[in-house]
């Protein structure tokens, strides 16, 4: 299968290993991943802080860069959910994980990651995406990371007491409103810690970026991976190593 | 009485945005802990409540529908509401903002003094909660005419006592500790020093407000729903001060919005087994008191106000605003309200509904309040009338943007990103150079100025960007 990779702007420039991480994932899942070369950024910045009018030249390019390929896939739930609202393809736009688990149909990951892991669910990949059941509605639990998580031998899935409250990052929202930002940031890390999250996970690298800042301001011993450096670490396929 | 992180407590906003106040409220960091958690357990307690009930998500449904119905036919329903009420021997007065209101409400008190009013401490009115008369400011009002009012629900009667808003439209004094009511009370009540006892407190105020309910003439309450069919009103309170209120006194006024109308009684099955669990937990308030007609010797009168409802109505996108039955649910699950108090929001209704409904009111002074969310969603997914207010916050931000209510520095910015971001050769240049810089992203700048930067650290930019590495790698 042919996926072409959205490498949201940030993760380009500062998270390279989690782009990494995504193309040799989704390679060692049989797929052809491309990158298509001219891609910048899905707009969402400017149109979160009321600015969408202006994202006229960010949707065409790109259009121009992802219209030829039935699967787009992005590690990122937000840009995702982004794309989808707002930016109309020729093919889709599909979240990492919600890929694997609706596409792929990989139904669970044979792979090993010996670590207490603590996962945060980020809002527009749940809540938006739909990528896990909301704590506020009445109606049956799933989670597709989990489901990707919960079987890698090893791996000791966090219980948390508040389980998909929000980070704080909020895009611009975090220097806007730096204190609350920062507060709730804090808060999410104090469930964790309290419930012995080792290494800390999620979909969203934004979130994660605005967590690990507090993390390694306040020198809290935890570690931050995105879930793709996770499954890509832990899935052992000997024969397309590479 | 100096509450640590309290706010200038007011609700002008030109006295502070959100994030100024809430950064206020923020310097605390023991309070806000308390503060968070107190209203986290709120939300804990609607959760419990709402997943006893299978149909939960049948019922927000439902809810919402018939909300719908009413938005579509509000002229009608309102009619046909007066015609009954009418009938009833109620008086409906219109509204159109909150001058008339408060005007009307004075002219009403005025008439039953037959234009004189007295100069002694009996002339005044005992009023339940209304968030309305909040948003009209009417106290303030009648107080400047002379007119004494006394909010008889205990947590507004608190933050009467203590000259300041509500800060929560259901539980008005939530933000205060209970020792600091116990001084509060001491001061005002003649309470004994330093007890803090909530029983104690409770019944001192039950004293203090039973003088106020036998010698009032006037009653103000709100109204939570307004029944077309039958022409009654429905008024849920958990301390029957509502009642009491309205059965001592020779006159009852009731202000309503507009948008309190729901179609027929039997509706109300729908939307009082909601109101309750979705505010506090519980499975029905403890009075859901019906007013269908004055008793003998009584005069009974509707004020139903417009205020920005009509405009809110023809916008579109706002629209189903207007569906809240002001459970409070999306202020207890709101992180960020949890986190910056009610005061921060300077506005009467004051947490995610109150960011979607103060814009329409005012946009320059409510300006900063779509902002005040991270569009987590949460509020959407609590409403039990499905309002979609997080989506509502994002549309605003447009609407206020593209209205010039956004600083020029931000449009440079945003414009600015755009040109680099829709150029994928600029961006190439701007990143190697900019991950250097760290200036690329608006919150990514590296220095102690940068609100980013004052309590997190910045990414360690890495050698090679994604594309270069796939350069490299791949193709
Ligand atoms: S918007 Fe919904 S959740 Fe918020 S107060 Fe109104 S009805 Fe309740």
């Amino acid at each position: 299968m042919k996926v072409a990779l959205f490498i949201p702007c940030y993760i380009d420039q500062f998270y390279p290993k989690v782009g990494i991480a995504t193309l040799q994932l989704l390679e060692k899942m049989g797929c052809e991943v491309v990158f298509p070369q001219n891609q910048t950024c899905c707009g969402q910045p400017m149109a979160n802080s009321g600015y969408e009018h202006i994202t006229g030249d960010c949707t065409k390019l790109f259009q121009d860069n992802f219209d030829e390929y039935d699967y787009v896939v992005s590690p990122s739930g937000s840009c995702t959910l982004h794309v989808k609202e707002h930016i109309p393809l020729k093919g889709r736009i599909y979240e990492l994980i919600e890929f694997i688990t609706d596409i792929l149909k990989v139904e669970s990951l044979e792979g090993e990651f010996k670590h207490k892991v603590g996962l945060h669910q980020s809002c527009h990949g749940q809540r938006g995406l739909h990528l896990s059941q909301m704590s506020e509605l009445n109606a049956p639990f799933f989670s597709k990371p989990e489901q990707l998580l919960k079987n890698l031998k090893g791996l000791d899935l966090v219980t948390l007491d508040r389980k998909d409250e929000c980070c704080g990052f909020g895009g611009t929202f975090c220097v806007a409103e730096e204190a609350v930002s920062v507060r709730m940031g804090q808060d999410r890390l104090a469930d964790h810690l309290k419930n012995g999250t080792e290494i800390l996970t999620g979909g969203d690298t934004s979130c994660l970026m605005h967590l690990d800042g507090i993390i390694r301001r306040e020198k809290h011993a935890m570690q931050v991976m995105h879930i793709a450096e996770i499954l890509n670490q832990a899935m052992i396929v000997p024969s397309l190593e590479g | 009485m100096t509450k640590s992180n309290s706010l200038p407590l007011t609700h002008n906003s030109h006295l502070g945005t959100h994030s100024e106040r809430a950064e206020i409220f923020n310097k605390d960091f023991d309070r806000t802990t308390w503060h968070d958690q107190t209203l986290y357990m709120v939300r804990q307690k609607r959760d419990k409540a709402a997943f006893q009930i299978d149909d939960w998500e049948l019922l927000r449904e439902t809810a919402s529908q018939i909300k719908n119905n009413v938005l579509s036919n509000m002229h009608d329903y309102l009619l046909q509401f007066e015609e009954n009420a009418s009938n009833n021997g109620i008086k409906i007065h219109w509204a159109a903002d909150a001058k008339e209101h408060n005007e009307i409400v004075f002219g009403i008190i005025s008439d039953y003094y037959r234009g004189e009013i007295p100069d002694d401490t009996f002339k005044g009115m005992v009023k339940s909660k209304s968030m309305l008369t909040e948003e009209c400011h009417m106290n303030e009002f009648l107080a400047e005419k002379g007119i004494e009012v006394i909010d008889t629900d205990l947590g507004e009667r608190i933050v009467q006592l203590a000259e300041e808003p509500p800060s929560h439209i259901v539980m008005p004094c939530i933000h205060w500790k209970k020792e600091e009511i116990g001084e509060l009370f001491h001061k005002h009540l003649g309470t004994e020093k330093g007890n803090k006892d909530p029983q104690y407190l409770t019944e001192a105020a039950r004293q203090h407000l039973r003088d106020k309910f036998l010698t009032r003439p006037i009653a103000l309450t709100g109204v939570n729903f307004a029944v077309a069919e039958t022409g009654e009103f429905v008024v849920c309170t958990n301390e029957g001060n509502a009642d009491m209120g309205a059965h001592l006194a020779d006159i009852h006024i009731a202000s309503m919005g507009f948008e309190k109308i729901i179609p027929q009684k039997k509706h109300l099955g729908v939307f009082l087994r909601l109101l309750a669990r979705s505010a506090t937990g519980q499975p029905i308030t403890t009075y859901s008191s019906h007013f269908k007609k004055p008793r003998n010797g009584q005069q009974m009168h509707i004020v139903i106000v417009d205020n920005g409802r009509s405009t809110q109505l023809g916008r579109e996108d706002f629209r189903n605003s207007l569906k809240c039955i002001r459970c409070a649910a999306c202020f207890n699950t709101c992180p960020v309200y949890r986190r910056s108090g009610g005061h921060s929001y300077h506005s009467a209704v004051a947490g995610p509904i109150g960011s979607i409904l103060a814009p329409n009111l005012d946009m320059r002074a409510n300006a900063d309040l779509p902002f005040a969310s991270t569009l987590c969603g949460s509020c959407s997914n609590v409403c039990p009338v499905k309002i979609d207010i997080h989506q509502q916050l994002y549309k605003w931000r447009q609407v206020l943007v593209q209205e010039g209510y956004s600083p020029t520095s931000k449009t440079l910015a945003m414009k600015g990103m755009s040109v680099v971001l829709s150029n994928p050769g600029i961006f190439k240049f701007s990143g190697k150079v900019g991950r250097m810089l760290m200036d690329k992203l608006p919150f990514l700048v590296n220095n102690r100025m940068n609100p980013w930067y004052k309590q997190r650290e910045m990414p360690e930019p890495p050698e090679e960007s994604f594309r270069d590495w796939y350069k490299k790698n791949r193709k």
